[in-house]
Protein backbone atom coordinates (compact mmCIF):
# COMPACT_ATOMS: atom_id res chain seq x y z
CA UNK A 1 0.00 0.00 0.00
CA UNK A 2 1.20 3.46 -0.79
CA UNK A 3 1.51 5.56 2.33
CA UNK A 4 -0.64 8.65 2.66
CA UNK A 5 0.89 10.00 5.88
CA UNK A 6 4.24 8.21 6.16
CA UNK A 7 5.00 9.25 2.57
CA UNK A 8 8.73 9.44 3.26
CA UNK A 9 8.73 5.66 3.20
CA UNK A 10 7.83 5.77 -0.50
CA UNK A 11 9.40 9.04 -1.65
CA UNK A 12 13.05 9.71 -0.73
CA UNK A 13 13.96 13.22 0.42
CA UNK A 14 10.34 14.34 0.78
CA UNK A 15 11.57 16.36 3.75
CA UNK A 16 13.06 18.76 1.17
CA UNK A 17 10.72 21.49 -0.01
CA UNK A 18 11.54 21.07 -3.72
CA UNK A 19 10.91 17.31 -3.55
CA UNK A 20 7.69 17.80 -1.60
CA UNK A 21 6.45 20.35 -4.14
CA UNK A 22 7.41 18.12 -7.08
CA UNK A 23 5.13 15.52 -5.54
CA UNK A 24 2.15 17.84 -5.35
CA UNK A 25 3.08 19.53 -2.11
CA UNK A 26 1.31 22.79 -1.16
CA UNK A 27 -1.16 22.45 -4.04
CA UNK A 28 -3.87 21.70 -1.48
CA UNK A 29 -2.99 24.82 0.51
CA UNK A 30 -2.97 26.88 -2.70
CA UNK A 31 -6.31 25.39 -3.72
CA UNK A 32 -7.85 26.15 -0.33
CA UNK A 33 -6.66 29.76 -0.24
CA UNK A 34 -7.35 30.66 -3.87
CA UNK A 35 -10.43 28.58 -4.71
CA UNK A 36 -12.28 27.84 -1.48
CA UNK A 37 -13.93 29.88 1.24
CA UNK A 38 -12.76 29.07 4.79
CA UNK A 39 -16.21 27.65 5.58
CA UNK A 40 -15.94 25.35 2.56
CA UNK A 41 -12.69 23.91 3.89
CA UNK A 42 -14.26 23.37 7.31
CA UNK A 43 -17.28 21.75 5.66
CA UNK A 44 -15.06 19.39 3.64
CA UNK A 45 -13.18 18.34 6.77
CA UNK A 46 -16.46 17.73 8.56
CA UNK A 47 -17.83 15.62 5.70
CA UNK A 48 -14.57 13.67 5.47
CA UNK A 49 -15.25 12.20 8.91
CA UNK A 50 -11.72 13.01 10.13
CA UNK A 51 -11.50 12.56 13.90
CA UNK A 52 -8.78 13.83 16.21
CA UNK A 53 -5.80 11.51 16.18
CA UNK A 54 -4.36 12.61 19.53
CA UNK A 55 -6.62 10.22 21.40
CA UNK A 56 -9.97 11.89 21.97
CA UNK A 57 -11.32 11.07 18.51
CA UNK A 58 -13.45 14.21 18.34
CA UNK A 59 -14.58 15.17 14.80
CA UNK A 60 -12.10 17.78 13.57
CA UNK A 61 -14.46 19.76 11.36
CA UNK A 62 -16.99 20.02 14.19
CA UNK A 63 -14.26 21.32 16.51
CA UNK A 64 -13.40 24.03 13.99
CA UNK A 65 -17.06 24.92 13.68
CA UNK A 66 -17.12 26.12 17.30
CA UNK A 67 -14.78 29.03 16.49
CA UNK A 68 -16.85 32.22 16.79
CA UNK A 69 -16.75 34.83 14.04
CA UNK A 70 -17.04 37.84 16.35
CA UNK A 71 -13.96 37.47 18.56
CA UNK A 72 -10.51 38.04 17.02
CA UNK A 73 -7.70 37.15 16.49
CA UNK A 74 -7.87 33.38 16.11
CA UNK A 75 -5.02 30.95 16.67
CA UNK A 76 -4.15 27.46 15.52
CA UNK A 77 -1.99 25.33 17.77
CA UNK A 78 -0.48 22.02 16.71
CA UNK A 79 -0.22 19.63 19.61
CA UNK A 80 3.19 18.00 19.17
CA UNK A 81 3.61 17.18 22.85
CA UNK A 82 3.49 13.42 22.14
CA UNK A 83 4.22 12.00 25.58
CA UNK A 84 1.93 9.01 26.05
CA UNK A 85 3.97 5.88 26.77
CA UNK A 86 3.58 3.83 23.60
CA UNK A 87 3.09 6.75 21.22
CA UNK A 88 5.83 7.76 18.77
CA UNK A 89 4.06 8.60 15.52
CA UNK A 90 4.07 12.41 15.50
CA UNK A 91 7.82 12.52 15.87
CA UNK A 92 8.29 10.38 12.74
CA UNK A 93 5.88 12.61 10.80
CA UNK A 94 7.61 15.84 11.83
CA UNK A 95 11.09 14.48 11.25
CA UNK A 96 10.54 12.69 7.98
CA UNK A 97 7.48 14.24 6.29
CA UNK A 98 7.48 17.72 7.87
CA UNK A 99 5.99 19.71 5.00
CA UNK A 100 2.80 17.67 4.81
CA UNK A 101 2.31 18.39 8.51
CA UNK A 102 3.10 22.11 8.07
CA UNK A 103 0.78 22.29 5.05
CA UNK A 104 -1.91 20.84 7.31
CA UNK A 105 -1.23 23.55 9.88
CA UNK A 106 -1.55 26.17 7.12
CA UNK A 107 -4.85 24.73 5.88
CA UNK A 108 -6.27 24.64 9.41
CA UNK A 109 -5.21 28.26 9.89
CA UNK A 110 -6.89 29.36 6.65
CA UNK A 111 -10.10 27.48 7.51
CA UNK A 112 -10.34 29.01 10.97
CA UNK A 113 -9.15 32.50 10.06
CA UNK A 114 -5.90 32.37 12.03
CA UNK A 115 -2.91 34.44 10.97
CA UNK A 116 -0.58 32.88 13.52
CA UNK A 117 -0.02 29.24 14.39
CA UNK A 118 2.13 27.67 17.07
CA UNK A 119 3.60 24.18 17.02
CA UNK A 120 3.95 23.08 20.65
CA UNK A 121 6.63 20.38 20.84
CA UNK A 122 7.64 18.48 23.95
CA UNK A 123 11.02 19.74 25.13
CA UNK A 124 12.71 16.44 24.36
CA UNK A 125 11.98 17.09 20.67
CA UNK A 126 14.64 19.81 20.66
CA UNK A 127 16.27 18.64 17.41
CA UNK A 128 12.83 18.21 15.80
CA UNK A 129 11.98 21.82 16.64
CA UNK A 130 15.29 23.01 15.20
CA UNK A 131 14.58 21.07 12.03
CA UNK A 132 11.01 22.45 11.79
CA UNK A 133 12.36 26.00 12.24
CA UNK A 134 14.48 25.37 9.14
CA UNK A 135 11.48 24.04 7.18
CA UNK A 136 9.38 27.04 8.21
CA UNK A 137 12.17 29.34 6.98
CA UNK A 138 12.19 27.43 3.66
CA UNK A 139 8.44 28.03 3.35
CA UNK A 140 8.86 31.74 4.08
CA UNK A 141 11.52 32.04 1.38
CA UNK A 142 9.28 30.23 -1.11
CA UNK A 143 6.37 32.57 -0.41
CA UNK A 144 4.28 29.88 1.29
CA UNK A 145 4.20 31.78 4.59
CA UNK A 146 4.02 35.52 5.19
CA UNK A 147 1.63 38.21 4.05
CA UNK A 148 -0.61 38.18 0.97
CA UNK A 149 -0.26 34.47 0.17
CA UNK A 150 -0.96 33.45 -3.43
CA UNK A 151 -1.96 37.04 -4.22
CA UNK A 152 -4.82 37.03 -1.71
CA UNK A 153 -5.26 38.99 1.50
CA UNK A 154 -4.54 35.93 3.67
CA UNK A 155 -1.31 35.90 5.65
CA UNK A 156 0.16 33.36 8.04
CA UNK A 157 3.17 32.90 10.29
CA UNK A 158 4.06 29.61 12.01
CA UNK A 159 6.20 29.45 15.17
CA UNK A 160 7.57 26.55 17.19
CA UNK A 161 7.39 26.53 20.98
CA UNK A 162 9.33 23.99 23.02
CA UNK A 163 7.87 22.55 26.19
CA UNK A 164 10.21 21.27 28.87
CA UNK A 165 9.13 17.82 29.97
CA UNK A 166 5.55 17.56 31.22
CA UNK A 167 3.08 14.91 30.04
CA UNK A 168 0.19 17.08 31.19
CA UNK A 169 0.93 19.63 28.46
CA UNK A 170 -0.59 17.21 25.97
CA UNK A 171 -3.93 18.20 27.50
CA UNK A 172 -4.96 21.12 25.34
CA UNK A 173 -5.73 23.73 28.00
CA UNK A 174 -2.54 22.87 29.92
CA UNK A 175 -0.68 23.24 26.65
CA UNK A 176 -2.13 26.73 26.16
CA UNK A 177 -1.16 27.72 29.71
CA UNK A 178 2.36 26.53 28.93
CA UNK A 179 2.63 28.69 25.80
CA UNK A 180 1.42 31.61 27.88
CA UNK A 181 4.45 31.12 30.13
CA UNK A 182 2.67 29.51 33.05
CA UNK A 183 2.81 26.11 34.70
CA UNK A 184 1.18 23.56 32.43
CA UNK A 185 -1.98 22.91 34.41
CA UNK A 186 -5.38 22.31 32.83
CA UNK A 187 -8.03 25.00 32.89
CA UNK A 188 -11.55 24.41 34.10
CA UNK A 189 -13.77 23.92 31.07
CA UNK A 190 -16.01 25.40 29.77
CA UNK A 191 -15.08 27.78 28.25
CA UNK A 192 -13.39 25.55 25.69
CA UNK A 193 -10.35 26.69 23.69
CA UNK A 194 -12.51 27.24 20.60
CA UNK A 195 -13.93 30.27 22.43
CA UNK A 196 -11.33 31.07 25.10
CA UNK A 197 -7.99 29.62 24.03
CA UNK A 198 -4.52 31.03 23.61
CA UNK A 199 -4.31 34.51 25.18
CA UNK A 200 -8.05 34.19 25.78
CA UNK A 201 -8.79 34.13 22.05
CA UNK A 202 -10.56 31.50 19.91
CA UNK A 203 -8.11 28.69 19.31
CA UNK A 204 -8.09 25.38 17.50
CA UNK A 205 -5.76 22.77 18.99
CA UNK A 206 -5.15 19.75 16.74
CA UNK A 207 -2.77 16.81 16.95
CA UNK A 208 0.11 16.51 14.46
CA UNK A 209 -1.28 13.42 12.75
CA UNK A 210 -4.73 15.01 12.47
CA UNK A 211 -3.23 18.03 10.72
CA UNK A 212 -1.12 15.87 8.40
CA UNK A 213 -4.36 14.40 6.99
CA UNK A 214 -5.69 17.79 5.86
CA UNK A 215 -3.78 18.22 2.57
CA UNK A 216 -5.19 14.85 1.43
CA UNK A 217 -8.77 15.84 2.21
CA UNK A 218 -8.50 19.20 0.42
CA UNK A 219 -6.67 17.69 -2.56
CA UNK A 220 -8.61 14.48 -3.12
CA UNK A 221 -11.95 15.38 -1.59
CA UNK A 222 -13.94 14.56 1.51
CA UNK A 223 -15.76 11.63 -0.08
CA UNK A 224 -12.55 9.97 -1.21
CA UNK A 225 -11.17 10.28 2.30
CA UNK A 226 -14.36 8.96 3.84
CA UNK A 227 -14.25 5.92 1.57
CA UNK A 228 -11.10 4.78 3.35
CA UNK A 229 -11.57 3.03 6.69
CA UNK A 230 -14.86 2.04 8.29
CA UNK A 231 -18.22 3.70 8.74
CA UNK A 232 -17.42 5.40 12.06
CA UNK A 233 -13.67 5.67 11.53
CA UNK A 234 -12.79 7.41 8.27
CA UNK A 235 -9.37 7.44 6.70
CA UNK A 236 -6.08 5.86 7.64
CA UNK A 237 -4.34 5.73 10.99
CA UNK A 238 -0.81 5.33 12.18
CA UNK A 239 -0.61 2.51 14.71
CA UNK A 240 2.40 2.74 17.02
CA UNK A 241 3.25 -0.84 17.91
CA UNK A 242 5.52 -1.52 20.89
CA UNK A 243 6.24 -3.96 23.69
CA UNK A 244 6.63 -7.70 23.15
CA UNK A 245 6.69 -7.79 19.35
CA UNK A 246 9.50 -8.69 16.99
CA UNK A 247 9.10 -5.65 14.76
CA UNK A 248 7.90 -2.66 16.77
CA UNK A 249 7.34 0.55 14.88
CA UNK A 250 4.76 2.77 13.19
CA UNK A 251 2.34 1.14 10.78
CA UNK A 252 -0.01 3.19 8.64
CA UNK A 253 -3.06 1.01 8.10
CA UNK A 254 -6.73 1.40 7.26
CA UNK A 255 -9.07 1.53 10.23
CA UNK A 256 -10.57 -1.90 10.73
CA UNK A 257 -7.30 -3.83 10.54
CA UNK A 258 -7.37 -6.50 13.25
CA UNK A 259 -5.01 -6.73 16.21
CA UNK A 260 -3.96 -10.15 14.94
CA UNK A 261 -2.95 -8.69 11.58
CA UNK A 262 -1.06 -5.83 13.24
CA UNK A 263 0.81 -8.01 15.73
CA UNK A 264 1.50 -11.17 13.72
CA UNK A 265 1.68 -9.90 10.16
CA UNK A 266 3.05 -6.36 10.37
CA UNK A 267 4.72 -6.73 13.76
CA UNK A 268 6.42 -10.03 12.96
CA UNK A 269 4.84 -11.91 15.87
CA UNK A 270 5.37 -11.93 19.61
CA UNK A 271 8.75 -11.87 21.34
CA UNK A 272 9.90 -15.36 22.27
CA UNK A 273 6.96 -16.87 20.33
CA UNK A 274 4.94 -16.70 23.50
CA UNK A 275 1.19 -16.12 23.68
CA UNK A 276 -0.10 -12.54 23.95
CA UNK A 277 -1.52 -12.03 27.40
CA UNK A 278 -2.76 -8.46 27.30
CA UNK A 279 -3.04 -5.59 24.85
CA UNK A 280 -3.04 -1.94 25.77
CA UNK A 281 -4.83 -0.26 22.87
CA UNK A 282 -4.12 3.37 23.74
CA UNK A 283 -0.77 3.50 25.51
CA UNK A 284 -0.39 3.70 29.26
CA UNK A 285 -3.82 5.37 29.50
CA UNK A 286 -5.46 2.26 28.18
CA UNK A 287 -7.73 -0.27 29.76
CA UNK A 288 -6.20 -3.73 29.76
CA UNK A 289 -7.60 -5.96 27.00
CA UNK A 290 -7.57 -9.73 27.61
CA UNK A 291 -5.87 -10.96 24.44
CA UNK A 292 -8.15 -13.88 23.63
CA UNK A 293 -9.12 -14.93 20.09
CA UNK A 294 -12.06 -12.53 20.04
CA UNK A 295 -9.85 -9.59 20.95
CA UNK A 296 -7.17 -10.51 18.43
CA UNK A 297 -9.76 -10.67 15.67
CA UNK A 298 -11.33 -7.34 16.60
CA UNK A 299 -11.02 -4.65 13.95
CA UNK A 300 -9.18 -1.58 15.18
CA UNK A 301 -11.73 1.19 14.83
CA UNK A 302 -13.35 3.48 17.39
CA UNK A 303 -16.55 1.46 17.90
CA UNK A 304 -15.09 -2.05 17.82
CA UNK A 305 -12.33 -1.35 20.36
CA UNK A 306 -14.94 0.12 22.66
CA UNK A 307 -16.68 -3.26 22.43
CA UNK A 308 -13.63 -4.73 24.17
CA UNK A 309 -14.02 -2.34 27.11
CA UNK A 310 -11.16 -0.14 25.92
CA UNK A 311 -10.53 2.80 23.61
CA UNK A 312 -8.71 3.22 20.33
CA UNK A 313 -7.23 6.47 21.63
CA UNK A 314 -4.06 7.45 19.85
CA UNK A 315 -3.75 3.85 18.59
CA UNK A 316 -0.61 3.15 20.56
CA UNK A 317 -0.70 -0.61 20.85
CA UNK A 318 1.45 -2.09 23.63
CA UNK A 319 1.71 -5.87 23.42
CA UNK A 320 2.31 -7.81 26.62
CA UNK A 321 3.15 -11.52 26.50
CA UNK A 322 2.78 -14.11 29.25
CA UNK A 323 6.30 -13.58 30.61
CA UNK A 324 5.17 -10.71 32.82
CA UNK A 325 2.45 -10.28 35.41
CA UNK A 326 0.02 -7.41 35.29
CA UNK A 327 0.87 -6.19 38.81
CA UNK A 328 4.32 -5.32 37.45
CA UNK A 329 2.73 -3.62 34.43
CA UNK A 330 0.49 -1.34 36.48
CA UNK A 331 3.38 -0.62 38.83
CA UNK A 332 5.00 0.99 35.78
CA UNK A 333 1.92 2.92 34.68
CA UNK A 334 1.11 4.13 38.19
CA UNK A 335 4.65 5.47 38.70
CA UNK A 336 4.35 7.26 35.38
CA UNK A 337 1.11 9.01 36.33
CA UNK A 338 2.32 9.75 39.85
CA UNK A 339 5.31 11.55 38.32
CA UNK A 340 3.24 13.37 35.72
CA UNK A 341 0.25 14.42 37.82
CA UNK A 342 0.27 18.21 37.69
CA UNK A 343 -1.02 18.58 41.24
CA UNK A 344 -3.89 20.94 40.44
CA UNK A 345 -6.83 18.70 41.38
CA UNK A 346 -7.00 16.64 44.54
CA UNK A 347 -8.35 13.32 43.19
CA UNK A 348 -5.43 12.91 40.78
CA UNK A 349 -2.71 14.36 43.02
CA UNK A 350 -3.66 12.34 46.11
CA UNK A 351 -5.05 9.35 44.22
CA UNK A 352 -1.87 8.74 42.24
CA UNK A 353 0.15 9.06 45.45
CA UNK A 354 -1.94 6.41 47.21
CA UNK A 355 -2.05 4.13 44.18
CA UNK A 356 1.74 4.25 44.11
CA UNK A 357 2.07 3.29 47.77
CA UNK A 358 -0.43 0.46 47.40
CA UNK A 359 1.17 -1.06 44.31
CA UNK A 360 4.56 -0.87 46.03
CA UNK A 361 3.10 -2.80 48.96
CA UNK A 362 1.75 -5.39 46.55
CA UNK A 363 5.15 -5.65 44.88
CA UNK A 364 6.77 -6.23 48.27
CA UNK A 365 4.23 -8.97 48.95
CA UNK A 366 2.63 -7.14 51.87
CA UNK A 367 -1.03 -8.03 52.44
CA UNK A 368 -1.42 -8.61 48.72
CA UNK A 369 -5.14 -9.31 48.75
CA UNK A 370 -6.14 -6.43 51.02
CA UNK A 371 -3.78 -4.03 49.26
CA UNK A 372 -5.18 -5.03 45.88
CA UNK A 373 -8.75 -4.44 47.04
CA UNK A 374 -7.81 -1.05 48.44
CA UNK A 375 -5.91 -0.13 45.27
CA UNK A 376 -8.97 -0.98 43.20
CA UNK A 377 -11.12 1.06 45.54
CA UNK A 378 -8.85 4.12 45.37
CA UNK A 379 -8.75 3.96 41.57
CA UNK A 380 -12.54 3.65 41.38
CA UNK A 381 -12.97 6.63 43.68
CA UNK A 382 -10.81 8.77 41.41
CA UNK A 383 -12.90 8.02 38.33
CA UNK A 384 -15.17 10.82 37.06
CA UNK A 385 -13.75 13.20 39.65
CA UNK A 386 -10.54 14.47 38.08
CA UNK A 387 -10.25 17.91 36.50
CA UNK A 388 -8.88 16.62 33.20
CA UNK A 389 -8.85 13.34 31.27
CA UNK A 390 -5.26 12.61 32.26
CA UNK A 391 -6.28 11.99 35.85
CA UNK A 392 -8.94 9.60 34.66
CA UNK A 393 -6.38 7.85 32.43
CA UNK A 394 -4.23 6.98 35.43
CA UNK A 395 -6.92 4.64 36.74
CA UNK A 396 -7.84 2.77 33.55
CA UNK A 397 -5.07 0.18 33.55
CA UNK A 398 -5.34 -0.26 37.31
CA UNK A 399 -9.01 -1.14 37.60
CA UNK A 400 -9.09 -3.29 34.46
CA UNK A 401 -5.89 -5.19 35.30
CA UNK A 402 -7.30 -6.12 38.70
CA UNK A 403 -10.74 -6.99 37.31
CA UNK A 404 -9.63 -8.86 34.21
CA UNK A 405 -6.42 -10.51 35.43
CA UNK A 406 -7.21 -11.40 39.07
CA UNK A 407 -4.74 -14.30 39.11
CA UNK A 408 -1.85 -11.87 38.67
CA UNK A 409 -2.67 -10.27 42.02
CA UNK A 410 -2.92 -13.41 44.08
CA UNK A 411 0.65 -14.61 44.10
CA UNK A 412 3.45 -12.97 46.00
CA UNK A 413 5.79 -11.12 43.66
CA UNK A 414 8.54 -13.61 44.42
CA UNK A 415 6.51 -16.15 42.50
CA UNK A 416 5.48 -13.72 39.78
CA UNK A 417 7.61 -12.65 36.91
CA UNK A 418 9.10 -9.39 35.79
CA UNK A 419 10.42 -8.25 32.44
CA UNK B 1 22.35 39.48 31.57
CA UNK B 2 20.81 37.41 28.80
CA UNK B 3 19.95 40.40 26.63
CA UNK B 4 23.59 41.49 26.62
CA UNK B 5 25.06 38.05 26.26
CA UNK B 6 22.69 36.71 23.59
CA UNK B 7 21.05 39.77 21.99
CA UNK B 8 20.20 38.06 18.70
CA UNK B 9 18.65 34.98 20.38
CA UNK B 10 16.62 37.14 22.75
CA UNK B 11 15.33 39.26 19.87
CA UNK B 12 14.29 36.11 17.95
CA UNK B 13 12.51 34.69 20.99
CA UNK B 14 10.46 37.84 21.58
CA UNK B 15 9.53 38.01 17.88
CA UNK B 16 7.61 34.75 18.24
CA UNK B 17 4.94 36.15 20.54
CA UNK B 18 2.57 39.14 20.45
CA UNK B 19 4.31 42.17 22.04
CA UNK B 20 1.75 42.32 24.85
CA UNK B 21 2.33 38.62 25.68
CA UNK B 22 5.96 38.80 26.73
CA UNK B 23 5.49 36.20 29.42
CA UNK B 24 5.30 33.52 26.72
CA UNK B 25 9.05 33.97 26.29
CA UNK B 26 9.81 32.52 29.72
CA UNK B 27 10.40 28.94 28.54
CA UNK B 28 12.79 29.72 25.64
CA UNK B 29 14.60 32.27 27.82
CA UNK B 30 15.11 29.64 30.51
CA UNK B 31 16.66 27.30 27.95
CA UNK B 32 18.96 30.16 26.98
CA UNK B 33 19.87 30.76 30.62
CA UNK B 34 20.71 27.07 30.96
CA UNK B 35 22.96 27.10 27.90
CA UNK B 36 26.30 27.74 29.59
CA UNK B 37 26.35 25.71 32.76
CA UNK B 38 23.45 23.32 32.37
CA UNK B 39 21.48 24.84 35.22
CA UNK B 40 19.68 28.07 36.01
CA UNK B 41 20.90 30.39 38.75
CA UNK B 42 18.74 32.60 40.97
CA UNK B 43 20.32 35.63 39.31
CA UNK B 44 19.27 34.36 35.87
CA UNK B 45 15.69 33.88 37.10
CA UNK B 46 15.64 37.43 38.43
CA UNK B 47 17.04 38.70 35.13
CA UNK B 48 14.29 36.90 33.19
CA UNK B 49 11.63 38.15 35.61
CA UNK B 50 12.73 41.74 34.98
CA UNK B 51 12.67 41.24 31.21
CA UNK B 52 9.14 39.82 31.32
CA UNK B 53 7.80 42.09 34.06
CA UNK B 54 6.75 39.16 36.25
CA UNK B 55 8.01 38.11 39.67
CA UNK B 56 11.02 35.84 40.10
CA UNK B 57 8.70 33.44 41.92
CA UNK B 58 6.68 33.13 38.74
CA UNK B 59 9.88 32.25 36.89
CA UNK B 60 10.99 29.83 39.60
CA UNK B 61 7.70 27.96 39.48
CA UNK B 62 8.29 27.26 35.78
CA UNK B 63 11.75 25.91 36.60
CA UNK B 64 10.24 23.72 39.29
CA UNK B 65 7.31 22.45 37.23
CA UNK B 66 9.11 21.24 34.10
CA UNK B 67 11.65 18.42 34.29
CA UNK B 68 14.10 19.71 31.68
CA UNK B 69 15.00 22.82 33.67
CA UNK B 70 17.53 22.41 36.45
CA UNK B 71 18.43 24.69 39.32
CA UNK B 72 21.38 22.60 40.51
CA UNK B 73 24.62 21.71 38.88
CA UNK B 74 25.02 18.11 37.74
CA UNK B 75 27.26 16.28 35.29
CA UNK B 76 28.03 18.01 32.05
CA UNK B 77 25.85 15.44 30.30
CA UNK B 78 22.64 14.15 31.79
CA UNK B 79 22.12 10.66 30.42
CA UNK B 80 18.38 10.14 30.77
CA UNK B 81 17.25 6.55 30.29
CA UNK B 82 13.58 5.87 29.62
CA UNK B 83 12.31 3.07 31.85
CA UNK B 84 8.60 3.43 31.16
CA UNK B 85 6.44 0.43 30.33
CA UNK B 86 7.12 -0.04 26.57
CA UNK B 87 10.87 0.42 27.06
CA UNK B 88 10.84 -1.83 30.14
CA UNK B 89 9.17 -4.58 28.11
CA UNK B 90 12.26 -4.39 25.91
CA UNK B 91 14.73 -4.63 28.77
CA UNK B 92 15.26 -0.97 29.74
CA UNK B 93 15.43 -1.67 33.49
CA UNK B 94 18.17 -4.25 33.00
CA UNK B 95 19.97 -1.91 30.62
CA UNK B 96 19.94 0.90 33.19
CA UNK B 97 21.12 -1.41 35.96
CA UNK B 98 24.03 -2.74 33.91
CA UNK B 99 24.96 0.72 32.72
CA UNK B 100 25.05 1.99 36.29
CA UNK B 101 27.21 -1.01 37.23
CA UNK B 102 29.63 -0.23 34.42
CA UNK B 103 29.86 3.43 35.36
CA UNK B 104 30.06 2.69 39.08
CA UNK B 105 27.22 5.05 39.97
CA UNK B 106 23.64 4.75 41.14
CA UNK B 107 20.65 6.34 39.38
CA UNK B 108 20.75 10.06 40.11
CA UNK B 109 24.48 10.11 40.72
CA UNK B 110 27.29 11.73 38.75
CA UNK B 111 30.52 10.05 37.64
CA UNK B 112 33.53 11.20 39.70
CA UNK B 113 34.94 13.14 36.73
CA UNK B 114 31.78 15.26 36.76
CA UNK B 115 30.98 14.34 33.18
CA UNK B 116 27.86 12.18 33.33
CA UNK B 117 24.77 12.10 35.55
CA UNK B 118 22.57 9.04 35.12
CA UNK B 119 18.83 9.59 35.42
CA UNK B 120 15.76 7.42 34.91
CA UNK B 121 13.08 9.40 33.08
CA UNK B 122 9.53 9.04 31.80
CA UNK B 123 8.49 8.19 28.23
CA UNK B 124 10.55 9.86 25.47
CA UNK B 125 8.36 8.77 22.52
CA UNK B 126 10.85 6.26 21.15
CA UNK B 127 9.17 3.08 22.43
CA UNK B 128 10.04 1.03 19.33
CA UNK B 129 13.75 1.75 19.69
CA UNK B 130 14.37 0.72 23.30
CA UNK B 131 16.65 0.55 25.13
CA UNK B 132 17.16 4.24 24.54
CA UNK B 133 18.16 7.41 26.31
CA UNK B 134 18.57 11.05 25.64
CA UNK B 135 21.60 13.10 26.49
CA UNK B 136 20.75 16.53 27.81
CA UNK B 137 23.69 18.87 27.53
CA UNK B 138 23.74 22.59 28.23
CA UNK B 139 23.05 23.41 24.59
CA UNK B 140 20.55 20.78 23.57
CA UNK B 141 19.18 17.26 23.63
CA UNK B 142 19.98 14.24 21.47
CA UNK B 143 18.44 10.78 21.33
CA UNK B 144 20.43 7.55 21.30
CA UNK B 145 18.23 4.61 20.28
CA UNK B 146 18.48 0.82 20.05
CA UNK B 147 21.37 1.01 22.49
CA UNK B 148 23.43 -1.70 24.16
CA UNK B 149 25.54 -1.23 27.28
CA UNK B 150 28.70 -1.74 25.18
CA UNK B 151 27.78 0.96 22.68
CA UNK B 152 26.80 3.29 25.50
CA UNK B 153 30.19 2.77 27.14
CA UNK B 154 31.83 3.61 23.78
CA UNK B 155 29.83 6.85 23.75
CA UNK B 156 30.95 7.55 27.31
CA UNK B 157 34.58 6.92 26.36
CA UNK B 158 34.25 9.29 23.40
CA UNK B 159 32.71 11.94 25.65
CA UNK B 160 35.56 11.56 28.12
CA UNK B 161 38.13 11.89 25.37
CA UNK B 162 36.75 14.78 23.38
CA UNK B 163 34.26 16.32 25.74
CA UNK B 164 31.88 16.30 22.77
CA UNK B 165 28.85 14.17 22.09
CA UNK B 166 28.95 12.00 19.00
CA UNK B 167 25.62 10.94 17.54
Amino acid sequence: MTHLLLRHRDIPDIDRLDVYQKNGGFEAFRKAVTKMKPQEVTYAVRVSGLRGRGGAGFPTGVKWGFIPGDIWPHYVVANADESEPGTFKDRELMERNPFQFLEGVAIAAYATGANAAYVYLRGEFWPVAASLDGKIADMEKAGLLGDGLFGTGFGLRIFTHLGAGAYICGEETALLESIEGKRGQPRIRPPFPAVYGLYGKPTVVNNVETLTNLPLIVEKGANWYKSLGTSDSAGVKIFSLSGHVNKPGNYELPFGTTYRDLIYNHGGGVTGDRPVKAIMSAGASSAMIVANARALDTPMDYASVRGLGADLGSASVIVINDSVDLDWVINKTIHFFKHESCGKCTPCREGCYWMMHLIERIERGEEVQASTELLHDVARQMQNKCLCPLGEFSTMAVTTAIERFPADFKTSPAGGSHA
Amino acid sequence: MLSEKYPEEVRKIFAKYPPEQKRSAVMPLLYLAQRDDGYITKAAMEDIARMLEITSTEVAEIVGFYTLYHDEKAGRYRMQVCTDLPCALRGADRFLEELCGNLGVKVGETTPDGLITIEAVMCLAACDKAPMFQVQAADGINYHENMTVDRTMELVAALRKSGKEVK
